[in-house]
């Protein structure tokens, strides 16, 4: 056992929060509470990244596995990635540092609170995707959504708190579920280890049930319909880094629960619930599409959109085909750099224009250029355009399904014309047309934090549009050997 | 070489769009200009070298997408196909580069224009040049992206932004019949490029599909697929409808976009897949009814409209119907010549309608101009040498190749050949009327304009004609000189090789003497009576118009398309979305979900408060209320 890498990427942030735990929130102190924090986090990609370039593609077996006794017989701290979960672990240290570089006026009270919480909140999301134990896996799970609450209760907009009580219900219900049903695995199997969960095969009348309690947490937090309307609030309400955060990490823990304990533990559950999922995948797809046509206020159009995507994720996920998972993973990256960006650019206006509602714009293109390009990229890659990472996530998504069943793969792809719809209409009203609001004459275009935020998400989006092979190589032997496995054990079940 | 062709338009966009500030008007002007024009010289080569040495390659650029057994790459795929596109769309592209320089010479946004013409013709040879089913998607989504942004170029104009986001969405209701084709071939051959696909069609052609309980043939199913991508591109009917309002963008856009290349990807993806095709024969005679619906309702329509661009958007999309129904009647390699011959004459006609817009100072109307033809004689002169090759004058380049249209309609000598190759005539006829229509309004009879004074009326820039000239010169011989290679398709020395396939070969009688004199003798005689009716006696014209006045209502309003669409899909999913959000989201799933819960858990709180009131009176009450119960309770049992 060498360095512990893992480790060291989850705990670098909380000791990030502990230095400004100890510094005095004041005005002066701001732009140093902020280094500390941005430093912090910036090591902790680096790191990451140099974990990437260590990680083994040829094998789907856990990596950089360590292994401690934490409470003697019951539970012991199990981290390791594979390729499943690599690619979200530096979504997630890709997008904090973004995230703190793009706080600079918008918080103005209680900076270095509002980091604490973003750092720790990284901490917990990383731990989210190594734990191979399944009790660890729910700590960090359920931990991550305390700072989420804060972030949105105390730095929120004026329904702050109605809209933190709502996620705080929403996911309440899920989680309690969830923590019973890994109750009873113990109980079942005597071992919350994944890695032996796997191999031990939970007996196939017990998985229904498991399967249930699962989804229901996961299915809060993707958001799948009917359980979203949590989302659009809570994006509303929280500051931009927040809605950042929200979309762009948060909303991939369930993602990735579905891959990794739907299918993996669950096989013969997964295949009676499968009609279920699909069903309310291209619901998602096609009403919240709908709705976020009909939007007036841009973050909420472009969360119902975050449902929306999410639909075609899920739909990925229970195709069990090569394509549409690895699609599902590509299509949960993108969204994650995508919905930042988006979320990022409508920042850029609120601190300007302190308004989110669309007929506040319009024909700002010649006065803000520079916003006007990037945004038309963020746009194209929501929209799926090829050339963009939107494009090889959804496209891999609908031939995966198109393979399984030609009906829902009908059905998604009609959303394919609807996401084209509402974004660019959106575009349109904000960007193009007559200047008929004066006030945004006195609009400043991107300074240079914002343009290099900005650039950092464009660049990958494109990058990736043009040759995914970085991500779809890392995934590929872990994806072929889930569904391996998942057959093998859906014929011995 | 073959990927310099493809990058040099990249590279144009990239320096004009990014550093069009740095590098200053002028220069991104001549850059993208001289790049693009680069590429067109190499193209010309590579077409030389496949019509003499039958030199086929296939460059292999990177891998793009690897995905299990799925693997896509980007790759620059030369054949007589592709050699025949990689012309056309580069020396259109270049001529219309030269013609913006001038035509543009006002607008504020040069470089960005410049930008997105090269954009374009980069994503179009994508387009043309790939080798797989994925990366020719990438290019057509790439070519409908540029022309949103070039439709939507003026983007101050409302209309022009309703436009561009109209022929995005429209166009991707076709893609959706496109990507669903991809899927399909896929799920059937695990492949998407064209030559492992191509090897499997023969032997799988009798496969089925379950889908909602009918039971399908693959190969028929893949193919109307595909062909509904290829009618949203080109505009066949019922997808047809952002065609006319694209004309909201800079004409030279027009000229490139709407008449020469994008809209001919959809021609250009049937005669590629022609191996699939000729094995579906219900496809074939769809896209045979299909195009030949197309080209006479078009045709019906761009008799009665007001402004020069429109109508010859409604042209375009009549003539791109006959290409369709030359692919329908399996005569690939006709719809092709009909391609390359349009693209000149079409491009000659549109850039030609800019120079008369910027003679009117931006006047569309053609009932506002009339009687110049004296003061523009060079644009005069070339419009009419575009329309006498448009209507297939004879020994102009849209005799030889529409004409060969018509004839091998009629030799396919099935029911559906004599039906297009008799609307064929009829729409040949109704082509000639109203492209003459034009020619009379907007140069002859008298001046109507109030606005301009006919002495303002001026000529275009050198830089502006010398295009128009050299597409005169493709209007008036490529038909003759091109004949030969188009039409064989069988023998050791055919251009085309194998890179279009025919079932059985194409018939190679010739039909009797009437039917081949018929159609130019109609076409001459129609400009004696175009001009009857729009010069000499106009009042005649208007009778027409006033005694069949629910016909000329219904063709003004371009068949009532847009208002039945507005309708059914613009209005209905808004309201939807509405109910969705309002109703479903708010009162349904928030009023039972959180919010019900929380108020509900409320009212209960509230409800034990009242218990606890203080008074011993109530608690006694109620405790003795429970002591009865209990006893009563013991006593029964």
């Amino acid at each position: 056992m060498n360095f512990p890498i893992l480790s060291s990427l989850i705990l670098l942030p909380s000791i990030g929060a502990l230095f400004l735990f100890f510094t005095k929130s004041k005005k002066e102190n701001n732009s140093t509470i902020k280094y500390v924090a941005l430093f912090t986090s910036l090591v902790n990609f680096f790191l990451s990244i140099y974990l990437w370039i260590l990680f083994d593609e040829t094998t789907s077996s856990f990596q950089f596995v360590e292994d401690r006794i934490w409470i003697e017989g019951l539970i012991n701290y199990k981290i390791g990635v594979d390729g499943i979960s690599i690619l979200f672990i530096l979504l997630a240290t890709f997008i904090t540092p973004l995230c703190i570089i793009s706080i600079n006026n918008s918080i103005k009270n209680r900076l270095a609170e509002f980091l604490i919480a973003v750092l720790i909140m990284e901490s917990f999301m990383i731990g989210v995707f190594c734990s191979l134990d399944l009790l660890v896996f729910y700590l960090f799970f359920e931990a991550g959504l305390i700072p989420m609450f804060l972030i949105i209760g105390i730095w929120g907009g004026e329904r702050r708190v109605y809209s933190a009580f709502k996620f705080f219900l929403y996911t309440l219900l899920g989680s309690v579920l969830m923590l019973i049903a890994i109750i009873s695995i113990y109980w079942i199997t005597g071992t919350t280890d994944i890695t032996s969960l796997y191999e031990l095969r939970i007996d196939s009348k017990y998985q229904n049930l498991l399967w249930l309690a699962f989804f229901s947490s996961f299915a809060v937090k993707t958001p799948m319909w009917p359980v979203h309307t949590w989302l659009p609030d809570a994006h509303v309400e929280a500051p931009t880094a927040g809605s950042v955060l929200l979309a762009a990490i948060l909303l991939k823990m369930a993602g990735y629960g579905f891959i990794r304990f739907s299918l993996g533990l669950f096989p013969v559950a997964s295949e009676i619930f499968t009609p279920l999922v699909y069903t309310l995948s291209v619901i998602a797809i096609i009403f919240t599409s709908l709705i976020a046509l009909m939007q007036e206020d841009m973050k909420k159009l472009i969360a119902y959109s975050s449902v929306a995507h999410m639909g075609f994720v899920t739909l990925g996920i229970f195709t069990i085909q090569q394509q549409g998972l690895e699609g599902s993973i590509i299509q949960m990256i993108s969204h994650g750099l995508v919905s930042a960006a988006l979320f990022l650019s409508v920042g850029v206006v609120y601190d300007r224009m302190h308004s989110r509602l669309i007929n506040t714009y319009g024909g700002i293109v010649s006065i803000v250029p520079k916003y006007s390009v990037l945004l038309m990229i963020f746009v194209l890659a929501s929209l799926g355009l090829p050339g963009t990472s939107g494009f090889v996530g959804e496209f891999l998504i609908l031939m995966g399904a198109f393979k399984d069943n030609f009906l829902i793969a009908v059905i998604a792809s009609v959303g394919v014309i609807l996401g084209a719809a509402y974004i660019l209409w959106l575009y349109k009203r904000v960007v193009f047309g007559k200047l008929i609001n004066s006030d945004l004459k006195e609009m400043t275009d991107l300074n240079k934090s914002e343009l290099f935020i900005l650039s950092c998400l464009a660049i990958p989006i494109l990058f990736f549009g043009f040759y995914p092979d970085p991500l779809i190589n890392t995934i590929e032997v872990s994806i072929s050997d889930l569904i391996k496995m998942y057959n093998i054990n859906l014929i011995k079940n | 070489m073959e990927v310099l062709i493809v990058t040099l338009p990249l590279l144009a966009a990239i320096i004009s769009g990014f550093f069009g500030k740095y590098v200053g008007d002028r220069n991104s002007e001549i850059i993208t200009s001289l790049l693009v024009s680069i590429s067109a010289i190499l193209s010309i080569f590579i077409l030389y070298q496949v019509v003499i040495n039958q030199y086929g390659n296939n460059v292999l650029i990177s891998t793009w997408i690897n995905s299990g057994s799925l693997n896509v790459n980007w790759s620059v795929k030369i054949d007589a196909l592709s050699s025949i596109m990689l012309v056309v769309v580069t020396s259109i592209s270049s001529l219309v580069h030269i013609y913006s320089i001038g035509y543009m010479s006002h607008d504020p946004h040069k470089p960005r224009f410049m930008a997105y013409l090269s954009l374009f013709t980069f994503a179009m040879l994508m387009l043309v040049t790939s080798d797989n089913f994925i990366q020719l998607f990438f290019g057509w989504e790439g070519v409908g992206l540029c022309s949103y942004f070039l439709i939507g170029f003026w983007f101050k104009k409302e209309t022009a932004n309703a436009a561009a986001i109209k022929a995005f969405v429209v166009n991707r209701v076709g893609d959706f019949g496109f990507a669903l084709g991809i899927f399909l071939i896929f799920y059937l051959f695990d492949t998407v490029n064209y030559s492992e696909v191509f090897e499997q069609i023969s032997s799988s052609k009798d496969k089925e599909l379950i889908f909602l309980g009918l039971n399908l043939n693959a190969i028929d199913l893949i193919c109307l697929l595909l062909f509904i991508g290829a009618m949203g591109k080109s505009a066949q009917i019922f997808l047809h409808t952002w065609l006319p309002d694209a004309m909201e963008g800079p004409t030279p856009v027009s000229a490139l976009i709407h008449a020469a290349t994008m809209v001919t990807a959809g021609v250009f993806l049937v005669v590629r897949c022609s191996p699939i095709y000729e094995y579906s024969e219900l496809a074939l005679n769809v896209i045979t009814i299909v195009g030949m619906s197309t080209a006479f309702f078009a045709a019906t329509i761009a008799l009665v409209q007001t402004d020069i661009k429109k109508i010859i958007a409604y042209s375009t999309c009549s003539q791109l119907g006959y290409m369709f129904f030359a692919t329908g009647v399996g005569a690939y390699n006709i719809a092709m010549f009909h391609l390359f011959t349009h693209a000149f004459f079409k491009a000659l006609l549109f850039l030609g309608s800019g120079s008369v817009i910027h003679a009117f100072k931006d006047e569309q109307n053609i009932n506002k101009m009339g009687g110049v033809w004296k003061k523009l004689p060079y644009t005069y002169t070339l419009m009419v040498i575009g329309t006498l090759a448009l209507t297939g004058f004879p020994f102009l380049s849209g005799f030889y190749s529409k004409d060969a249209i018509i004839e091998f309609a009629y030799l396919k000598g099935n029911t559906t050949g004599y039906y297009a190759a008799g609307i064929g005539i009829i729409t040949a006829f109704l082509t000639s009327i109203y492209s003459w229509r034009l020619i009379f309004k907007t140069f002859h009879g008298s001046y109507n304009n109030q606005d301009i004074k006919i002495e303002d009326t001026h000529e275009s820039p050198l830089i502006m004609l010398i295009p128009l000239f050299l597409l005169s010169l493709g209007a008036i011989f490529a038909g003759f000189a091109f004949k030969e290679l188009f039409v064989v398709t069988i023998g050791p020395n055919s251009f085309w090789d194998d890179s279009i396939f025919f079932l059985k070969p194409l018939s190679s009688e010739h039909p009797p003497f009437w039917f081949l004199i018929l159609t130019p003798v109609l076409v001459i005689s129609s400009i004696p009576i175009a001009f009857y009716l729009f010069v000499k006696n106009k009042d005649l014209s208007k009778r027409i118009a006033s005694v069949n006045k629910p016909l000329y209502d219904f063709l003004i309003h371009k068949w009532y398309f847009d208002e039945i669409y507005d309708i059914i899909f613009v209005r209905s999913s808004k309201k939807l979305g509405l109910i969705l959000w309002k109703f479903f989201d708010i009162k349904l799933i928030d009023g039972f979900g959180p919010d019900g819960i929380s108020s509900f858990i409320k009212k209960c709180s509230l409800k034990a408060n009242k218990f606890q009131s203080g008074y011993i009176y109530q608690y006694a009450f109620i405790m003795l209320l429970g002591f009865s119960a209990l006893l009563t309770y013991l006593i029964i049992k």
